[in-house]
C-alpha cells in the first residue's frame, strides 16, 4: 500500500473523484458528446493512459475487482504499472479473467468474452477528437459538433478511396452514436468496433491529456462510417487461427516462430487464450478421469 | 535483463526499478537542505513548471529522481492532485512586493531607483575552479552577508510601478479593474478564444523552453512583438486567505518569491477623430521564483496574443496546448509503450489490396 498517511483511498483526494464522477455522469447522459474534465496529474506519465485511470480511481470502490489490459495482455508492462499504482491506493482485488472483473480498464481493445452490464469497460484515450484529422482547431471542432458538421469526415473517407482504392484508417476507426455525434473510439481494432453497438456494458472513455470524458451507455447505437456500397471491414485473420489454444475469429497477434521462421498466430486477449486452454485441460482432465486413466 | 514482447511485466519492472535505486544511489547521499540551498534556480524553475510552491518538496522531488527537471516537475504535479483545496488565497498587489532586485529598460532612472540584486547578467562566465574546493570560502562569505543584513541599509525595500507614472502621464492605456472570477486552468479544460487569466496560468505553468521559443519567434520575425521591458522586479509577496469566521478579515499563510515583469508594446486606440490614438500596451508575466527569461518570454507571448497575423506566437490554441511540460513529456514517452494492437490494424490495411472492398 502506499502511505495512507500521505495519500488518499484511490489516489485522488475525494473532492477531485466526485468532481470527475459529475463529468462521467454528463457524458452517460450525452452518449457519444466529449464533456471536459479538470484531468488531474497522477503519478502515471499522461499520456500513458491517465484519463483511463482517473475514471478509474473514481469509480472504484473497496469490494470492486479490477482488471487491467494493456494491447490485451494483461502482463504488459504499462498494464501491471497501472494495476500496481491502483492496488497499492486502494487494496482492492486483482484479476486477469474478464467475468471475474467488475471494472476492466483496457488500453486499445474490448475483451472477446462479451462484457455484462455489471461491469464497465474504461477505455485509455490518446486523441479523443475523431476530427482531428481533418481540423486541427479545438475550437472549430468543437462547433462542428454542435452543428452536426460531419461533410469533412465523409468527404476524408471518399477521398481515401479514391486515392487508394480501399479505406485506409485502420484503428481508431470513427463511429457515429445515435445518429448525432462522431465519436473516436479509442485506438482499438476495427475488429472490435461492432461490440460497442447495443452492448450489455457501459463503456467509459477517459482522455487524460486532452482533458475529456466520453461514454457508449448500453444499448446504444453506434455505428461505423461507412458508404451505402462500400461496406466497412474489419481486420482479416480468415484462415488463421491461434497457435495456442486453436482459437478462430478473434484478433490475432501475429509472430515469427524463432525456430522456424514462418508466420505464427496467437490470441491477442491473453486473459481469453489462458481461460480456454485452462478449460481445454480440465475437460481432457474429465475425459481422462472418465476412461480410467 | 530482457523482457520478451510485453509478457513478463511484473518481473522487468521490479527489476528496473532495482537498477534505477543503484544509479540514484551511486556515491554521496545528498541532503535536501543541500539542494535547496545550493540549487535555488532549478528549485525555482521546478516549481513554477510544476505549478507548486514548496522548496523543500521540490528538492526532495529532485533528490528522487537524479535531477531530472521533467520527473521533478512530475512528482510534485502528482502530489498536487492529493491535496485537497481549502482556499483560494487573496488578490495579491505585486506593488506591495517586497524587493530584491527591480530594474527598469525604459528609463534612465526610476522612482525609488534601478536595484541591480543578484544576477549572472554581468558576471563572466568563466568557470570557477576555485570552487571545486570551496569550504573555507563559504565562511567568510557567510560572515559578510550577515554584516550588511542582505542590502546595505537592512531594510525592507518597497516601490510603485513604472507603468503608473505612464498611465498617469495618459501614454498607457488605463487598464479597467476586471474582478471577474479567474478561470482555474488546473480544475477546467481550456476552451478558446480562452480568458485572459486562463492564458496567464498557462504561461506560467508552461514549460521555459518552449515558451522562450515562442517568444524568441514573435522577436525575430514570426510575429511582431520586440517590447521594452519596462519594469523587471523580483521579490516577496505576502499570500493571505479569508479568515473563516469573517470574511473581511484574512490570515497571512506565508511569502512567495516571485519574478514579475511588465512589457510595454506600441499600439493603438480607435478615437472620434481621424487619427487613430497611438498608445503603449503591455504584456505581463509572473513566475514563481527568480525566474527572469521566463517571466520576460511570458510577457512577450502574452503581448503576442493580443496581435493578428499567422504566425505561431499569435495562435492561441497553438501556443496554449502545447507548452506543458508534463503534457508533451507524457505523450511522446508514451511511444515507448507497445503498439502492436494497432500497428497490426495498420498492416492489415497495407497488405490489402485497393478496390477489392
Amino acid at each position: 500500500m502506499i502511505d495512507a498517511k500521505h495519500y488518499n483511498f484511490a489516489f485522488l483526494d475525494e473532492g477531485s473523484k466526485r468532481e470527475i464522477r459529475r463529468s462521467i455522469l454528463k457524458a452517460v447522459a450525452i452518449p457519444g458528446y466529449q464533456v471536459p474534465f479538470g484531468s488531474r496529474e497522477l503519478p502515471i506519465g499522461r499520456g500513458w493512459g491517465t484519463g483511463g485511470i482517473q475514471i478509474t480511481l473514481s469509480i472504484i470502490g473497496k469490494e470492486d475487482i479490477l482488471k487491467v489490459i494493456d494491447q490485451g495482455n494483461d502482463d504488459s508492462v504499462n498494464a501491471v504499472n497501472i494495476k500496481k499504482l491502483v492496488g497499492e491506493c486502494t487494496d482492492v482485488e486483482v484479476t486477469t479473467d474478464s467475468e471475474e472483473a467488475t471494472i476492466i480498464q483496457s488500453r486499445h481493445r474490448i475483451p472477446e468474452i462479451p462484457m455484462r452490464n455489471d461491469q464497465i469497460l474504461v477505455l485509455q484515450v490518446p486523441t479523443p477528437e475523431p476530427l482531428r484529422i481533418v481540423e486541427p482547431k479545438e475550437s472549430v471542432t468543437k462547433q462542428m459538433h454542435a452543428e452536426a458538421e460531419y461533410s469533412g469526415m465523409w468527404l476524408s473517407l471518399f477521398e481515401d478511396l479514391t486515392q487508394y482504392g480501399k479505406i485506409s484508417i485502420s484503428s481508431e476507426y470513427p463511429v457515429m452514436v445515435e445518429d448525432r455525434y462522431v465519436m473516436n473510439p479509442s485506438p482499438i481494432p476495427r475488429y472490435d468496433n461492432w461490440k460497442l453497438n447495443d452492448s450489455e456494458t457501459l463503456y467509459l472513455f477517459g482522455a487524460g491529456r486532452e482533458k475529456k470524458i466520453y461514454a457508449i451507455p448500453p444499448h446504444t447505437k453506434v455505428v461505423s462510417m461507412c458508404f451505402e456500397d462500400v461496406p466497412f471491414r474489419t481486420e482479416d485473420f480468415e484462415g488463421k487461427h491461434c497457435r495456442l489454444c486453436g482459437a478462430t475469429g478473434v484478433y490475432l497477434d501475429e509472430l515469427i516462430d524463432e525456430a522456424t521462421g514462418e508466420k505464427v498466430y496467437e490470441c491477442n486477449d491473453t486473459g481469453f487464450c489462458k481461460k480456454r486452454r485452462m478449460r481445454g485441460k480440465n475437460s481432457m482432465q474429465t475425459e481422462n478421469m472418465q476412461r480410467g486413466e | 535483463m530482457a523482457y520478451v514482447a510485453v509478457t513478463g511485466g511484473r518481473e522487468a519492472i521490479e527489476q528496473s526499478l532495482k537498477l534505477l535505486k543503484i544509479f540514484r544511489e551511486s556515491g554521496e547521499d545528498i541532503a535536501i537542505s543541500c539542494i535547496m540551498e545550493n540549487m535555488g534556480l532549478l528549485i525555482d524553475k521546478i516549481m513554477s513548471e510544476a505549478g507548486f510552491y514548496s522548496r523543500e518538496y521540490a528538492a526532495l522531488a529532485l533528490k528522487q529522481c537524479e535531477g531530472s527537471v521533467e520527473e521533478a516537475v512530475f512528482l510534485l504535479r502528482a502530489y498536487r492532485s492529493t491535496l485537497p483545496r481549502n482556499y483560494y488565497s487573496n488578490v495579491v498587489d505585486t506593488s506591495g512586493m517586497r524587493l530584491i532586485r527591480r530594474i527598469s529598460a525604459a528609463f534612465k532612472d526610476i522612482p525609488g531607483g534601478q536595484i541591480l540584486g543578484p544576477t549572472y547578467d554581468y558576471s563572466h562566465r568563466l568557470l570557477d575552479f576555485s570552487l571545486m574546493d570551496e569550504e573555507k570560502k563559504r565562511e567568510t562569505v557567510g560572515a559578510d552577508a550577515e554584516e550588511s543584513g542582505g542590502n546595505e541599509s537592512g531594510e525592507d525595500i518597497y516601490c510603485g510601478r513604472v507603468t503608473d507614472l505612464l498611465r498617469e502621464e495618459g501614454v498607457m492605456a488605463e487598464a479597467e479593474e476586471d474582478n471577474t472570477e479567474p478561470f482555474d486552468v488546473t480544475s477546467n479544460l481550456l476552451t478558446f478564444p480562452a480568458p485572459r487569466s486562463a492564458r496567464l496560468q498557462t504561461f506560467a505553468r508552461s514549460d521555459a523552453g518552449f515558451l522562450g521559443g515562442v517568444a524568441y519567434s514573435s522577436m525575430r520575425g514570426y510575429g511582431a512583438v520586440h517590447p521594452t521591458v519596462s519594469e523587471l522586479r523580483c521579490g516577496y509577496l505576502e499570500i493571505c486567505v479569508p479568515y473563516v469566521l469573517d470574511e473581511e478579515d484574512e490570515i497571512c499563510i506565508g511569502e512567495i518569491l516571485v519574478t514579475e515583469v511588465e512589457a510595454l508594446v506600441p499600439s493603438h486606440t480607435e478615437t472620434d477623430e481621424e487619427f487613430e490614438k497611438m498608445t503603449l500596451s503591455g504584456g505581463y508575466g509572473l513566475i514563481f521564483g527568480r525566474n527572469e527569461n521566463k517571466a520576460i518570454a511570458m510577457s512577450i507571448a502574452d503581448a503576442s496574443l493580443e496581435t493578428k497575423g499567422d504566425s505561431p506566437s499569435q495562435d492561441e490554441e497553438f501556443v496554449l496546448t502545447h507548452g506543458d511540460c508534463l503534457e508533451m513529456s507524457g505523450f511522446i514517452s508514451h511511444l515507448k509503450l507497445p503498439h502492436y494492437v494497432t500497428f497490426q490494424s495498420s498492416l492489415d490495411r497495407v497488405r490489402a489490396k485497393g478496390g477489392e472492398e
